[in-house]
């Protein structure tokens, strides 16, 4: 929706006309005082490097009043802070949407409680078992190292007394991330992996602890507190993995808390929170803005963009006595609206609803990693209790038996399972995100990789989603000087098209836009209008109703004939999926005559046209419930829904907010064709989650026998855990694909 | 071995002091924007800094 520019490297330029919604919103709603102090949060899209960093830091910090500024470059954070009333809080949104980024306010509520204490906490929890580990094992290695009786029972008792002061508060403290998952699943009589690892975290202490106070020889502090380290390693790269969806969640908030304008009774604006506004508000809405609720115009009339509920971005000519719905943009001219509806009642916040929904149905899928778990978990259990009962019934006494029984647990602890997915996910994340592809959850991949059904939206995905000229070699270029005088004074899709293929320049001084019409001015005194044919003043023809006419006085009318055409690389994106043995379907809201005329030029044979966001989901969900893995590709807000109904989702860079963030992979350029490298690489990550899966369960297949048969010594367990780890990791460090295959 | 009765404290006090300072850098949110960090070297804290690309 963006009209900003974007460079090569994805970063928005200067230049382009602002961002058309957010640009006039007032944020003054949204500012929290403090101590003299106005604080404002603000979410902006689009910043990606030092340059953005540079110029949005720079360029509100030259806002005179503002005291300081700081970006969060990933989460698009903006804070910014200056002396009550030094400055006015629509002049730094206007600042940074001038340099071409989106900027929404945020929620102060939301701002408040969107720090990521769950990543600290892990962080905080690896730390200290990583210090506990090292220090354990500084005392570990001096017994093992003395083994052969240098070293007096005196000194190894004290050796493990300091092992078990270091090893208990620490594995309390950083244990939690396992224990009370693993307490909150035995409640409910189920056994995730987190049971194992307690289990054998808690049983390694304890038998090692009994050993410390008799004095005898094996301790496996060391073993506990390195579990817990690997493992931490593992939750907390998942964790950063699912760092993206959760900004995901909050883009769709920082959506609904917009701004509106109030018009009170005695006839002033005040600026309030779209959020506060009850049915009966008298609210304006200027060009650019977008409709914080439902309403009914009672004053005005202007063009509207209907993207939200058509997808198609042709605007509606629209006028007092007719309804608009939230998410709608006014184009054209000021528009009166008395409220309908409350913010949670309008339409934006029902797909934000449908889109919630579709997000916690996919929550469902289950990741290969917890498949493993659930294969595993009774195996491991199972093993463990059959050596415990083995030894005993050999004659052995309760004390070796236990002893044994807790080395089962301790060689088998999945520690190279839980680093198996999250660090080859990690890796390939990475990998797309050079190829374009912006990867927001690590399952995301694995749905990728078993994908057998192919959805397209037409408009915006497979198209540009933009008008452009078609016959532009039989158009003067003084002839499109002129129009483009008049296209730029307006936000019609057609004019900017115009206005876009001219390149900047200056506007006339008294272009007057009539909504639904056209523009007209005067230019060196001769009376120009440009807009539709019947108001225009041109004949009657063929194709009057399609494109513009450009009229001027005492000369023959010229007609400027549109088409969305399709992206550069549609066919080969649909012939690439074909190759892959992949069914194509295209779902278009438009009508059918351009979504045949756009299924044949791409190479697309099953279509279905004028499907309402409704009936987009249906398909989807009809799909779904035969089994087959739907990939959704679409940018509208329309197909919001649809995308989190499906299995997994793409939406192209120049998709609309809700749909960017209701997609589990965005695209980062205008190219369609990294779809295809994101589907390759999704099937060599699950390739190589499977080969880690079988590293780890060759290296358990070598070790359990050692253990089963009371062969383990604590360093033989120390070395078998770090080595199959590191095996692990290396594994998903390696290339994925060789160089020229992408 | 008596020295053991020193170096061990010694040595855990200086394994603490690191898990303190890491522990403070958490606190004090350094690892909160890890994209941001990268490219924050690239600008200078004087006026006419050259922005690569900027």
């Amino acid at each position: 929706m963006s009209v900003a520019k974007i460079d090569d490297r994805g970063c928005p330029t200067m230049g382009g006309p602002t961002a058309m919604h957010g640009a006039g919103a007032d944020p003054s709603a949204f500012v929290i005082e403090d101590d003299g102090v106005a604080h404002l949060d603000l979410l902006v899209r689009g910043a990606r490097c030092a340059g953005c960093i540079g110029k949005i830091e720079g360029g509100v910090n030259a806002i005179p009043g503002v005291v300081s500024s700081a970006l969060n470059l990933s989460t698009g954070k903006l804070s910014v802070d200056w002396a009550m009333g030094g400055t006015d809080p629509a002049l730094i949104t206007r600042t940074v949407s001038d340099l071409g980024y989106q900027v929404s306010p945020y929620d102060p509520g939301e701002a408040q409680s969107e720090r990521d204490h769950q990543g600290r906490f892990l962080l905080l929890c690896m730390a200290v078992s990583g210090f506990a580990a090292m220090n354990i094992m500084l005392f570990s290695v001096s017994v093992w190292a003395g083994f052969s009786g240098e070293m007096q029972d005196s000194t190894r008792s004290l050796f493990h007394w300091v092992s078990a002061l270091i090893a208990l508060p620490a594995a309390a403290f950083a244990g939690q991330p396992f224990f009370r998952p693993a307490f909150a699943s035995l409640r409910k009589a189920k056994a995730n992996m987190d049971v194992p690892i307690s289990l054998a975290v808690l049983l390694a202490l304890a038998v090692s602890l009994y050993e410390t106070m008799v004095g005898g020889q094996d301790t496996y502090f060391d073993a506990a507190v390195m579990l817990l380290f690997f493992l931490l390693i593992g939750r907390w790269l998942d964790h950063r993995l699912r760092g993206q969806t959760r900004l995901a969640a909050r883009e769709l908030l920082a959506l609904q808390a917009t701004s509106a304008n109030l018009l009170q009774s005695d006839g002033a604006v005040k600026a309030v929170q779209a959020r506060e506004i009850e049915p009966g508000d008298m609210l304006i809405l200027w060009p650019g803005d977008r409709a914080p609720v439902d309403g009914l115009i009672v004053e005005g009339a202007s063009d509207v963009d209907m993207a939200l509920v058509s997808g198609e971005s042709a605007p509606e000519l629209v006028g007092a006595g007719q309804s608009i719905r939230a998410g709608m943009v006014n184009l054209t001219d000021k528009l009166v609206l008395r409220a309908s509806a409350r913010t949670e009642d309008s339409l934006l916040a029902d797909l934000t609803r449908l889109v919630e929904a579709g997000e916690t149905a996919r929550g469902r899928f289950v990741k290969l990693a917890d498949k493993a778990a659930q294969a595993y978990v009774p195996i491991v259990h199972s093993l463990a209790a059959l050596s415990f009962a083995g030894w005993l019934l050999a004659g052995a006494g309760m004390h070796q038996a236990v002893l044994i029984a807790a080395a089962v647990l301790i060689i088998t602890c999945p520690c190279a399972l839980g680093l198996a997915a999250p660090a080859v996910q990690i890796v390939a994340v990475g990998r797309l995100f050079k190829r374009g592809v912006l990867v927001k959850a690590g399952d995301a991949l694995e749905r990728l990789a078993i994908v057998d059904t192919v959805l397209l939206d037409k408009t915006g995905t497979l198209t540009q989603g933009k008008p452009y000229l078609l016959n532009a070699a039989q158009i003067a270029p003084e002839d499109l000087q002129l129009a483009a005088l008049l296209a730029r004074s307006s936000r019609h899709p057609l004019s900017r098209a115009i206005a876009d293929l001219a390149g900047p320049g200056p506007v006339a001084p008294d272009a007057k836009e009539t909504p639904g019409c056209g523009v007209e001015g005067v230019i060196d005194g001769v009376r120009v209008r440009l807009g539709r044919a019947d108001w225009a003043g041109a004949p009657k023809g063929e194709d009057e109703t399609s494109g513009l006419w450009l009229v001027i006085e005492g000369k023959a009318p010229l007609h400027f004939a549109f088409e969305d055409a399709l992206r550069p690389d549609a066919a080969q994106l649909v012939a690439g999926l074909k190759a892959r043995g992949l069914a194509v379907q295209m779902l278009s809201g438009d009508r059918e005559i351009p979504a045949k005329a756009a299924a044949a030029q791409a190479g697309i044979d099953a279509i279905s046209f004028g499907l309402t966001p409704q009936e987009k989901i249906r398909r989807v969900e009809a799909l779904v419930a035969e089994g087959k893995q739907v990939l959704m590709i679409g940018d509208g807000l329309n197909d919001a829904p649809a995308l989190a109904a499906a299995n997994v989702s793409i939406s192209p860079a120049s998709a609309a907010d809700a749909s960017q963030a209701a997609a589990d992979m965005v695209l980062q350029s205008a190219a369609l064709v990294p779809v295809l490298a994101a589907i390759d690489l999704s099937k060599a990550a699950r390739g190589r989650i499977l080969q880690n899966f079988l590293l780890a369960a060759g290296y358990n297949v070598l070790a359990v026998p050692l253990a089963v048969f009371g062969m383990v010594t604590p360093m033989i367990a120390a070395i078998a855990m770090s080595a199959s780890s590191i095996v692990v990791t290396l594994n998903a460090l390696r290339p994925f694909l060789r160089k020229n295959t992408l | 071995m008596t020295v053991l009765v020193f170096l061990i404290p010694a040595a855990l006090f200086l394994a603490l002091l690191g898990l303190g300072a890491f522990i403070w850098t958490v606190k004090s949110g350094q690892y909160d924007d890890l994209e941001g960090a990268k490219w924050r070297i690239f600008l200078g804290d004087d006026e006419d800094d050259n922005i690569p690309g900027g």
